[in-house]
C-alpha cells in the first residue's frame, strides 16, 4: 500500500491538521509516514496544503507529483491539483464552497457539502474533519477509523480534548454522507 | 522506545539538547525559525535548564557561540542561507580558534535573499569555505528527519573530538517535514578539564594551576600561523581518513549510478525503486558527510563492473558535481541534472533523464 495524499484548502480551514491526523494514525498502525506542509508567504485566507504519504515500505520522496488522493477544500485547490490525480485515484471536493464539477472521468470524484454537514452535527468549524470522514469512506484500506480517532486524541492533546466528540461526530457524518451518495 | 511524529526543525533542536547542548544563540529566519522557537521553550524546562538567547543579529549569534564554546560547553546556532552568509566571519574565527560547536543551515533558495523554499545552493559555501582562510567544517547532509537527529549527535561528538565546528546542511523540506523518529536518551554534558585543557573554565590567580586559557584566532607572526596550520591541516587529514559517511543504495546490479544528497537523494530514490520494478537497475551513492567527501566510495561505485554512467542530481547548478568529477577523475561518463534556487527536480524528470541515458548506452 502506498497512499500519496494532498490535502489542500484555505489557510485556517484546518487542512494541515487533518493531514496530521492521517499521518499520526499511519504511524500508530506501524506504517511509514511523511507529512510535508507547503509553506511560503501564507496567510489566513491564502492557500495552504500538505502532502501526506502512508506506506507499508520505507518512503523515498515525501514530495508528491501525482497523488493517489486529493482533498480540495476550495476552488483554487481544485484547479491546482485536479489534473495531478493518478488515474483510478480519488478526488474529494468541498461542494459547500464551490459549484465547480471535475472534468476527470478516470478518477473517483466525491462532492461533499462539508460546511452544511458540519453545521448539521453541531460542529460548524468541523468541515475539515467531515471531509476527512469522506476520505476515510473512500479509502478504507489506508488506516482504520478507530486508529484515526486515537490519532485525533493524540493530536488534540488534553487541552483541546473537549473538541474530540464534535470531531468524531463530524468524521462519522462525512463517512455516512459518502456511503449514502455513491 | 515508541516512534514519535516530529517536525525536522524540532527534532534537530531536541536532538541537540539530548546530546548535551545547553547553549543556543540564534535569530529567526524562514524556514528554520521553528528551531529557535523550540529551544525558547525547551531550554527553560526543568530537565534541561539551559540558555536560549535571541541575539540582535546573526553576527552576534555566531560570536555568542564563540564565547560559549571558549568555555568548553556544547553550544550551537542555526539559521538559513542568507543568515549563514552573515555568520561566515565568525565561522572562520571559530575554526582558527579551534573551537567545537555546531551550526545548522536550513538551506533555502539563493543567492541574495532568494526564496524561502528548500534549496541546495550552499554546498560550495559549506564545503569549500564560506569564510576566509584555509579551513574546513565537518558537514553533514541528512536526508530524513531521523538522519538529522543522528547527525546532531555525531556533529557534537566530532566537533569536540577534533576541536572544530561542525555544520548540518539540511534544507527547508527536512526542517518542515514530519516523520516518525526515535530520539536518543537525554544526556548532560559536563566540561572535563582533562579532555578540554584549552577551555576557559576559570583561573584562580592566588592558586594558579596549569596555564591560563588563551583562546585566539590572531597569529601575528608567520611562524605562529604556520604552527596553527600544521595542527589544523593535520587534523583535517585525520578527519578525511576516518569520518567519511555515505549511503550506497541498490548498487548490486547497477548500470547507472546516481549521486545526490539531502532531499534530492530521496526524490532520486523514488525513481530508483520504480525503475527497479521495471528491471532497470540504477544505484545511488549518497554522501552523508559533504566534507569529508566520499571520494573513494564515489570512485568505486562509478567504476564498479557493469556501471556504464553516472548521473549527478542536485538543486543547484552543479556544485557537488565538482567533487563527483574529482572522485571519478575521468574514469566514467558523468551527466548532470539540476535546477537552481528552490526548483526541486521531479521524479518524472529524473526518470526521463535516466531512460534517455539508458537509450544512448
Amino acid at each position: 500500500m502506498l497512499e500519496q495524499c494532498i490535502f489542500a484548502g484555505f489557510g485556517g480551514q484546518g487542512t494541515l491538521l487533518i493531514g496530521k491526523f492521517l499521518a499520526c494514525a499511519g504511524l500508530m498502525e506501524g506504517k511509514e509516514v511523511t507529512w510535508l506542509p507547503s509553506y511560503g508567504p501564507e496567510m489566513r485566507g491564502g492557500t495552504a496544503n500538505c502532502s501526506v504519504v502512508v506506506s507499508d515500505k520505507p518512503i523515498a520522496a515525501p514530495v508528491i507529483s501525482n497523488p493517489s488522493a486529493v482533498i480540495a477544500m476550495n476552488l483554487p485547490s481544485l484547479l491546482k491539483f485536479e489534473h495531478t490525480v493518478q488515474p483510478g485515484g480519488v478526488l474529494i471536493i468541498n461542494s459547500s464552497l464551490t459549484d465547480a464539477k471535475s472534468s476527470r472521468d478516470d478518477v473517483k470524484v466525491a462532492y461533499v457539502p462539508a460546511t452544511e454537514i458540519a453545521e448539521q452535527v453541531g460542529n460548524p468549524k468541523g468541515a475539515n474533519v467531515v471531509i476527512l470522514g469522506a476520505y476515510m469512506a473512500l479509502r478504507p484500506e489506508v488506516v482504520k477509523v478507530e486508529t484515526l480517532i486515537e490519532a485525533m486524541k493524540e493530536e488534540l492533546g488534553p487541552r483541546k480534548m473537549k473538541f474530540l466528540d464534535g470531531n468524531v461526530k463530524a468524521l462519522h457524518a462525512g463517512m455516512e454522507y459518502v456511503k449514502n451518495h455513491q | 522506545m515508541a516512534k514519535k511524529l516530529m517536525k525536522g526543525s524540532e527534532a534537530i533542536a531536541e536532538a541537540a539538547i539530548r546530546n548535551g547542548c545547553r547553549f543556543f544563540f540564534g535569530y529567526p529566519i524562514t524556514p528554520q525559525t521553528e528551531i529557535p522557537e523550540y529551544f525558547s521553550e525547551r531550554m527553560f524546562e526543568e530537565d534541561v535548564n539551559g540558555c536560549f538567547l535571541q541575539a540582535e543579529s546573526e553576527v552576534s549569534a555566531i560570536n555568542m557561540v564563540y564565547g560559549a564554546a571558549t568555555t568548553g560547553v556544547r553550544a550551537m546556532t542555526s539559521s538559513s542561507s542568507p543568515g549563514i552568509s552573515l555568520k561566515q566571519e565568525g565561522i572562520s574565527s571559530l575554526c582558527a580558534a579551534e573551537l567545537p560547536c555546531v551550526i545548522v543551515n536550513v538551506m533555502r533558495g539563493g543567492p541574495g535573499i532568494g526564496s524561502i523554499q528548500a534549496g541546495q545552493g550552499d554546498y560550495y559555501q559549506a564545503v569549500k569555505g564560506g569564510g576566509h582562510g584555509d579551513y574546513h567544517l565537518i558537514v553533514f547532509a541528512p536526508s530524513s528527519v531521523q538522519e538529522a537527529i543522528d547527525c546532531m549527535g555525531k556533529a557534537f561528538d566530532l566537533a569536540d573530538k577534533y576541536r572544530t565546528p561542525a555544520m548540518i546542511c539540511a534544507d527547508g523540506i527536512i526542517a518542515q517535514m514530519m516523520e516518525p523518529v526515535e530520539l536518543p536518551e537525554i544526556r548532560d554534558y559536563k566540561v572535563d578539564p582533562a579532555k578540554k585543557p584549552w577551555a576557559a573554565t576559570g583561573y584562580d590567580c592566588k592558586n594558579p594551576v596549569g596555564q591560563r586559557a588563551d583562546v585566539t584566532s590572531l597569529y601575528v607572526e608567520t611562524e605562529e600561523l604556520d604552527v596553527l596550520h600544521e595542527r589544523l591541516q593535520g587534523t583535517y587529514k585525520v578527519i578525511e581518513a576516518n569520518e567519511v559517511q555515505y549511503e550506497a543504495y541498490n548498487m548490486e546490479k547497477a548500470e547507472i549510478v546516481v549521486t545526490a544528497f539531502g532531499t534530492v537523494a530521496r526524490i532520486a530514490k523514488s525513481v530508483i525503486d520504480e525503475l527497479e520494478g521495471q528491471g532497470i537497475h540504477v544505484g545511488m551513492l549518497r554522501p552523508i558527510t559533504l566534507w569529508p567527501f566520499p571520494y573513494e566510495a564515489v570512485h568505486k561505485a562509478a567504476t564498479q563492473p557493469g556501471v556504464k554512467a553516472v548521473l549527478d542530481v542536485e538543486m543547484n547548478a552543479g556544485q557537488m558535481l565538482d567533487d563527483v568529477k574529482i572522485a571519478i577523475n575521468g574514469a566514467q561518463k558523468i551527466e548532470f541534472l539540476g535546477h537552481c534556487g528552490s526548483h526541486l527536480p521531479t521524479v518524472e524528470e529524473i526518470k526521463a533523464k535516466i531512460l534517455a541515458m539508458k537509450e544512448g548506452m
